[in-house]
């Protein structure tokens, strides 16, 4: 086993307002890769900071991240949009696809920054949602789908251009229990079968026991580290 | 009564939250007085004209001018002629009994403009020696007047203060003659001002003409016309047309004036359709912020009347706002502001006229804001009306 | 262009509101297009009017006469091919409100001067042969059913003849077709010998001198030697092309120029304020799509580029619009008959288009900008 998410010392602070509030003191994390890990936690534990941080799309107040190889607290702005374009996949408690375009055009979006060909751009989106049970919903625009749909579309969106890592934030806080189980079932599947990374932020401890690995924020520390057997 | 408490309540609440929609807000501001500004500024060269043309000439005045002649240039009256008008019945006369007239010729000199030194022709009046007479109103404000049999000109305010080389001791060439400009007169910024005057035997000793081209008189009142018309049509040995003097300076400027206002209004016309479309954008982004507002206020039984009228009545303050911003903007650049045109007699000279904006024409631009804000306002209104109370509040 | 569909589909997002602005833009545009194209065309038509052509005046001003004699020493300065004559006749039949400009002239020169002009010979060989003689425009012979053989009366406000009247009679000897010189070509054309010889003053005088040089390029030079020429004479000349005596007629009606600069310039204010407002509210309503954008691993850049890029497309589409629809007014056959020949010049459309980017950038910066500063985490979190 190889460690693709290395995190050393990590403390993140923001200003708000006149206050600056510091959100995570100084956490060590090795995530490896094939892992599927839970972040579990009350709210304001600094769960979606740790994820940010992870994903690229925030940097540390001081201490190393280094996510695939690449040391990204030490990357620029530029160059870090870039990397997230390589690496991560991003799925999001609400779906955040553009209403303006269908599911097939969601899912080309990230495809649209590599130099693929437009037949090979269709061809991948057409085994995305394949993948995720959505093929014959290609033409429809998110308006047209119900949230389970929409999430799984966002979900095709997110492994298109077959990233290193997946990042989820509460993929299923806006479902009910049966399209919340889909969607779980689902990533349980990418992880087990494609040998998906995934880091997932979640309220639901229901969802939490599809991963392999469960972890406990609390007041900007980890807690609590589980590993549970395949 | 109930109804216009309503209304009064909503609309207060619309205005409280103007603040926030600023931006959009102000789209519909500076449309509509970007419109209103053009069609008045445009409009207000047409009133100046107008007003230059209707100051110029009196009721109890008379240009007598060649059968059928449409303006002096296409007028001819021999001396024979001139003799007998002189006789004519109703005219003013001294304590002599000698009638008061002006037999007059004029030529046009090229001349350039001060502003691009455009090359612009003007007209050179040759007037009769009772010039002051016949024109109380025609009064020296620079040098002194010109004397008969030299080549003296003096010169209309508006044309010295418009054209190259027209300040007194400045020579004038032209064929025949160097006329020697030797003082500035103002005739109440009529029409004449545009223009220089000399003495009418002496361009006609330099033109070598015989002939008037027509003869202004002054009358024993205005009531006096239809016999002064009269008597010279009676006369066989004439074939003369008589019009009042304000009547044919009138007639003079018609063309030009409808020229410009069917170019202001049409280029009004299209803007207003612009800004129509401005405000529907502004007022339906307004409604649609306001959308959870309203449909409280409906589920809390507010009619639909009272919804429609205070979108309108925000449209219509908005309008309005824009209307007076534009009209001030209209005032502020270009009233007074002069520019000349061919207009001068029978369209052959420059005409210097100052733009007017008139409070009519203020007053006017503001209607047309009005309109366009109601138009705008309109649609997005009945649309807050129509939104049914249950899915407005579900959207939100 | 992989992203047009995405710009596209951004675009259209408020389909009433992109809708709306498109309005106003095309309505902007087609002002533009008016305004500009009228005076472009006025430009252009005087641009093309023939270069080699020189109208000579008395330099006093045009109504001032020049002598007759002037016409052989006009005729023997190197480089000229053919000169003709105009003379005032001032006409209008049976009452002055019906204007005929009728000019006398010499037919057999006045058509070598302008060629363009469409006649039969036989008619410039009659008109020489009948004294009385008229050539007529066609446009004029269609107005008052006046044709061939017929002998018409023209009063002048100006002119008596030995007869001691104001109206001379002409008998039509031909007819012309001016087409291709366009609007202002004077249709009634009498002998000038005849006129000459048959007025009671004023003998031997004229307005115009029209001369048609071998070679347009020597247009200057033979100007300046036909004014020198004259110098010191009792009448000097000036000596213009066609098109800059044209120019210097149109100058004295207004300056359109400044008028159709001033109303574009206003219009053209007010529409910046408008698409920016409407490119900021689309910018503000999309905050978490283009952070999610962002998320995806767009650059700041690159979503700078793609709301710059829908701009653009709004603002070009429309004024493509404007432009187009501004074309097709002037196709109006009203418009024809006013202008002659005359469709949207090119520099024009052309102008519209780089008005359209410069609207589209400066309305369409501060959203952009503003979208390029977004930052993620705070956007998808909401504030």
């Amino acid at each position: 086993m190889t460690a693709l998410v290395t995190l050393r010392n990590v403390t993140k602070s923001y200003v708000r307002g006149k206050q600056k509030v510091e959100v995570l003191h100084g956490v060590d994390l090795t995530i490896e890769t094939g892992e599927f890990l839970a972040l579990m936690g009350p709210s304001g534990s600094g769960k979606t900071t740790l994820l940010n941080l992870v994903a690229g799309l925030d940097q540390p107040t001081s201490g190393e991240v280094l996510v695939a190889g690449d040391r990204i607290d030490q990357l620029s702005r530029g160059s870090l949009s870039d990397w997230r374009a390589r690496h991560i996949g991003f799925i999001f408690q609400f779906y955040n696809l553009l209403p303006v375009l269908t599911a097939e055009a969601n899912v080309e979006v990230p495809l649209l920054l590599t130099n693929l060909s437009k037949a090979e751009r269709r061809r991948r989106v057409q085994v995305a949602l394949e993948l995720v049970g959505l093929a014959e919903r290609a033409r429809h625009k998110p308006n047209e789908l119900s949230g389970g749909q929409q999430q799984r579309v966002a979900i095709a969106r997110a492994i298109v251009s077959d990233p290193t890592l997946l990042v989820c934030d509460e993929p299923t806080g806006d479902l009910d229990r049966q399209n919340a189980e889909e969607i779980m079932n689902l990533l349980q599947a990418l992880n087990r079968s494609q040998n998906k990374t995934i880091v997932m932020v979640t309220h639901d401890p229901k969802a939490a026991e599809y991963a392999s690995r469960e972890l406990h924020l609390d007041k900007g520390l980890l807690t609590n580290d589980t590993r549970r057997a395949a | 009564m109930k109804m216009f408490r309503q209304i009064g309540a909503v609309t207060a609440m619309n205005f409280r939250s103007l603040p926030q929609r600023v931006s959009t807000s102000l789209v519909v501001v500076i449309g509509i007085a970007g419109v209103v500004a053009v069609l008045v500024s445009v409009l207000a060269m047409s009133t100046g004209l107008i007003r230059t043309m209707e100051t110029t000439g009196r009721e109890d005045r008379a240009i007598v001018m060649r059968n059928g002649s449409v303006a002096e240039t296409s007028s001819a009256l021999d001396r024979n002629s001139v003799r007998l008008i002189v006789d004519g019945a109703g005219i003013k006369r001294d304590e002599k009994g000698e009638p008061i007239l002006s037999a007059e010729n004029f030529r046009i000199l090229m001349l350039h403009k001060k502003a691009d030194d455009a090359e612009i022709s003007v007209i050179l009046r040759g007037v009769g020696p009772r010039l002051l007479e016949v024109r109380p109103e025609l009064k020296i404000v620079e040098g002194r007047m010109f004397q008969p049999a030299v080549a003296e000109v003096i010169v209309g305010k508006s044309a010295h203060a418009q054209f190259k080389g027209l300040n007194v001791g400045d020579v004038v060439r032209s064929r025949g003659a160097n006329w020697t400009v030797v003082g500035v007169f103002e005739t109440a910024g009529d029409a004449h001002e545009s223009s220089l005057i000399t003495d009418a035997e002496t361009l006609n000793s330099i033109d070598q003409r015989g002939a008037f081209q027509s003869v202004t008189a002054l009358l024993e009142s205005p009531s006096a016309f239809q016999t002064f018309k009269d008597s010279l049509s009676a006369n066989p040995a004439l074939a003369v047309d008589v019009v009042r003097e304000r009547e044919y300076y009138r007639q003079q400027s018609k063309t030009m004036t409808t020229i410009i206002s069917v170019i202001a209004y049409v280029v009004g016309g299209i803007m207003a359709v612009g800004a129509v479309f401005a405000a529907l954008n502004t007022m339906y982004s307004a409604v649609s912020a306001r959308l959870q507002e309203i449909a409280t206020l409906r589920a809390l039984g507010f009619g639909s009347t009272a919804m429609v009228m205070s979108v309108l009545a925000e449209a219509l303050v908005l309008a309005l706002i824009g209307g007076v911003i534009g009209a001030l903007l209209a005032w502020a650049f270009f009233n007074g502001n002069t520019v000349s045109t061919l207009g001068g007699a029978g369209g052959l000279g420059q005409l210097v006229f100052e733009l007017s904006v008139s409070p009519q024409l203020m007053i006017l631009g503001v209607v047309w804001a009005c309109v366009i804000g109601v138009l705008g306002g309109l649609f997005p209104a009945l649309r807050a009306a129509r939104l049914p109370v249950a899915m407005a509040l579900r959207a939100v | 262009m992989k992203y047009f569909s995405l710009v596209w589909a951004g675009l259209w997002r408020k389909k009433t509101r992109t809708v709306f602005t498109m309005i106003s833009i095309v309505i902007a545009f087609l002002l533009f297009g008016l305004l500009q194209g009228i005076n472009q065309g006025f430009n252009t038509a005087l641009a093309r009017l023939d270069v080699d052509r020189l109208y000579v005046s008395a330099r006093t001003g045009m109504t001032d006469g020049m002598p007759i004699s002037y016409l052989s020493r006009i005729r023997n300065v190197p480089g000229v091919r053919a000169v003709s004559m105009w003379a005032y006749f001032g006409g209008y039949y049976q009452e002055a409100r019906n204007p005929v400009p009728a000019f006398a002239t010499d037919a057999v020169e006045l058509m070598k001067v302008y060629k363009e002009i469409k006649i039969r010979p036989e008619y410039i060989e009659a008109m020489a042969k009948t004294r009385t003689g008229a050539l007529i425009g066609e446009p004029l012979a269609a107005k008052y059913g006046w044709k061939v053989g017929d002998r018409v009366p023209i009063g002048t406000s100006i002119w008596t003849n030995k007869a001691g009247s104001n109206t001379w009679e002409f008998d039509i000897v031909g007819t012309f077709d001016a087409q291709a010189y366009g609007a202002g070509f004077p249709s009634f054309y009498l002998n000038y010998s005849y006129f000459d010889e048959a007025r009671q003053f004023g003998t031997g005088e004229l307005h115009y001198y029209i001369v048609s040089l071998e070679d347009p390029k020597q247009a200057t030079r033979i100007s300046r030697e036909i004014d020198e020429m004259f110098a010191n004479s009792s009448v000097e000349t000036r000596t213009q092309t066609e098109s800059a005596l044209a120019q210097s007629q149109l100058k004295q009606f207004a300056d359109i120029n400044f008028i159709a600069n001033a109303i574009v310039g206003a219009v053209l204010f007010t529409l910046l304020f408008l698409t920016a407002n409407t490119m900021m509210q689309s910018v503000r309503e999309r905050t978490s799509e283009l952070a999610v954008l962002k998320t995806l691993g767009y650059s700041d850049t690159k979503v700078l580029l793609l709301v710059l890029t829908e701009s653009l497309l709004l603002c070009l589409f429309a004024a493509a619009l404007g432009i187009a629809l501004a074309a097709l007014v002037f196709e109006a056959p009203a418009l024809q008959k006013l202008f002659g020949n005359f469709s949207m010049p090119m520099f024009v459309a052309s102008m519209g288009a780089g008005i359209a980017v410069l609207v589209a950038f400066i309305s369409g910066f501060p959203p952009a900008w503003r979208a390029r500063q977004l930052n993620i985490v705070d956007a998808l979190a909401g504030r």
